[in-house]
């Protein structure tokens, strides 16, 4: 598989990519070039390289420490949002799986139901009661990651369950749970694996979105949302404010579809048809 | 046929009826007083009672329900705090603009991903088709509304083609209107466009081994022909599946880019409702926004019906 893995121009650069990316964030935890959140008016609105690697803000905050700030903040809710979503959602699928009947229909109608709300209005109506915050986001997407996940390990499940040695382990007497933990969940976690992947360029896309209507991280914690939120009043007089953050937000969503496209390939062969 | 469009309907009715209840109840259940958050910390306790008793909420929340269901059957969404008028007509003046703003960007979609599709299932593995999966890979990683500020920073400021925002109102003209929803709509078909293109490009792939597509040339159609009357069609069914399943984002998008445009739509609605804590605008958007999603669902499930006669048949 190693090499394999190597041969895949996509999955390589998937994986590079995320991995910059993890790397950044975590470095911003210990290291940035300036204080993200130190501003100098002096130093306002400062092309790249004229003052830091990617100039100032309109506060003279140091870009690219905020971009890695904002890195983290970004990986750090989309992860624990789409594991929560994920969790949740494989665990509704493989029940509903072995049990089947009328609470087939009703979650996958409500499953529907949820679908059909975008995060971004789910996070308005929470952000109006509870306040905007790590918290409001993270519930936001992990909300609606539930039902995707729900649909898919349901829909993958169901064909496991109908496989000859699922069959073979029914008639020796297996229980419902025992055949699940044995024989389905072994054989559609990749199927989930790849999901979470590309599920999490979905979160990053969303959680910017979130920030960027102020329904994320309080200031004055950096996000890239806000960033290219702030940066609206200057797109004449200070361009890369807005093209710096997007840069970042395309760089991070293209990394990990990259990455769940190329994992698809190399763990489920049949899928390479098309 | 006539039979089957009812019975989904029936179920459509079902499906907002159980929307409606849910996103109520949510609301109803969350922490906080809404009438306190409308009203903020400044308010004197009467002004909060009156508040309080005028959107009932001394009432139990399945009572509430059912009068804010009363209201909405005969379109009363009730009054909005801020604006001083009925949630209903704000919402359809709202309309006016989200709605040709998404059509706009769904046809734009199909536009660019469908020829864009077709030719790269045609040279498959060949340059063209690369180069339509790596733009495909690009415009679903990119955000909506950074494309938005984008696209204003190249036209609006640079080259000071296009107006940076706003909405002069249908009655400023249609041209002009038009005008002001082109970059919008540019910015949100992108994303779906990538989207598409991928979605198409692999229907057409299959539809092209298909015995048809082979009779077709066999009888001597053109390459064109072959390709667009009889592998096209046939490959519409995912095409629209798909354009229904990103309806959400769509509607998730508007929200976005009507607050980096400064379109006076339902998303820009709702995030003025959220800032101003009107809540009874919000919920009414929310729930519209909802509807909107579920009722486009039903639509595209009778549009199989239009694309596809042997579901028709299978039916009846």
């Amino acid at each position: 598989m190693t090499i394999s893995a190597i041969r895949r121009p996509i999955f390589m650069s998937g994986l590079v990519i995320t991995m910059l990316l993890l790397a950044m964030a975590v470095l911003s935890l210990f290291w940035t070039p300036y204080s993200p959140t130190k501003m100098q008016i002096a130093n306002k609105l400062k092309a790249p390289l004229e003052q830091g690697l990617l100039g100032t803000d309109h506060f003279g905050r140091d870009v690219l420490s905020m971009l890695m700030v904002g890195a983290w903040n970004s990986l750090s809710i989309s992860l624990i949002a789409v594991a929560l979503g994920a969790s949740v959602g494989s665990l509704i699928g493989v029940v509903v799986a072995a049990k089947r009947g009328v609470t087939e229909n009703v979650v996958m109608r409500l499953c529907d139901i949820i679908f059909a709300l975008p995060p971004i209005l789910s996070a308005m109506m929470l952000g109006a009661f509870i306040g905007a915050g790590r918290f409001t986001a993270i519930v936001a997407i992990a909300v609606f990651m539930v039902p995707v996940f729900a649909r898919l390990t349901l829909g993958s499940a169901l064909q496991i369950w109908t496989r000859d040695y699922v069959t073979a382990a029914i008639a020796m007497g297996r229980s419902r749970l025992q055949i699940t933990r044995t024989h389905i969940l072994p054989n559609i976690a990749h199927i989930i694996t790849v999901q979470i992947t590309i599920q999490l360029g979905l979160a990053i896309l969303t959680e910017t979105g979130l920030s960027f209507l102020g329904l994320g991280m309080p200031p004055p914690t950096p996000t890239w949302g806000r960033m290219l939120s702030d940066a609206q009043t200057y797109l004449g007089v200070a361009p890369w404010l807005a093209i710096m953050p997007g840069i970042a937000i395309a760089l991070a969503v293209l990394g990990f579809n990259m990455l769940g496209d190329g994992l698809r390939d190399l763990l489920d062969p049949r899928s390479r048809s098309t | 046929m006539l039979k089957l469009v009812g019975r989904r309907f029936l179920n459509l009715m079902l499906t907002l009826a159980i929307v409606s209840v849910l996103i109520f109840f949510v609301m109803g259940l969350l922490p906080g007083d809404p009438a306190a958050i409308m009203l903020g910390t400044s308010a004197s306790p009467e002004t909060l009672a009156a508040l309080q008793q005028q959107l009932g909420l001394d009432q139990p929340l399945p009572l509430r329900y059912l009068h804010w269901l009363a209201g909405v059957l005969q379109g009363d969404l009730g009054q909005s705090i801020t604006y001083g008028v009925p949630v209903t007509g704000l919402v359809l003046e709202r309309l006016k603009v989200t709605v040709p703003l998404a059509l706009m960007a769904i046809v734009l979609s199909i536009a660019i991903a469908l020829p864009l599709g077709v030719h790269a299932a045609r040279n498959r593995n060949r340059t063209f088709d690369v180069v339509a999966g790596m733009f495909s890979y690009v415009s679903i990683a990119v955000p909506g509304f950074w494309v938005g500020l984008l696209l204003i920073i190249l036209f609006s400021t640079l080259l000071g083609w296009m107006p940076a925002g706003g909405f002069p109102g249908w009655q400023a003209g249609i041209a002009a209107s038009l005008q002001a929803l082109v970059m919008p709509a540019v910015a949100l078909a992108l994303s779906q466009a990538g989207v598409l293109t991928r979605v198409s490009r692999s229907a057409v792939l299959e539809v092209l081994n298909e015995d048809y597509v082979r009779t077709a040339r066999a009888k001597g159609l053109s390459e064109a022909a072959t390709i667009w009357r009889h592998a096209v069609p046939n490959a519409l069914v995912p095409v629209v599946t798909m354009i229904g399943l990103q309806f959400t984002f769509l509607i998730a998008g508007t929200v976005l880019v009507e607050n980096v445009f400064n379109l006076p739509g339902l998303g820009r609605l709702a995030y003025q409702a959220l800032t101003q804590r009107d809540i009874i605008v919000m919920q009414s958007v929310i729930m519209f926004f909802c509807a909107l999603v579920i009722i486009m669902n039903f639509l595209v499930d009778l549009a199989y019906l239009l694309i596809d006669p042997r579901l028709r048949e299978q039916v009846s």
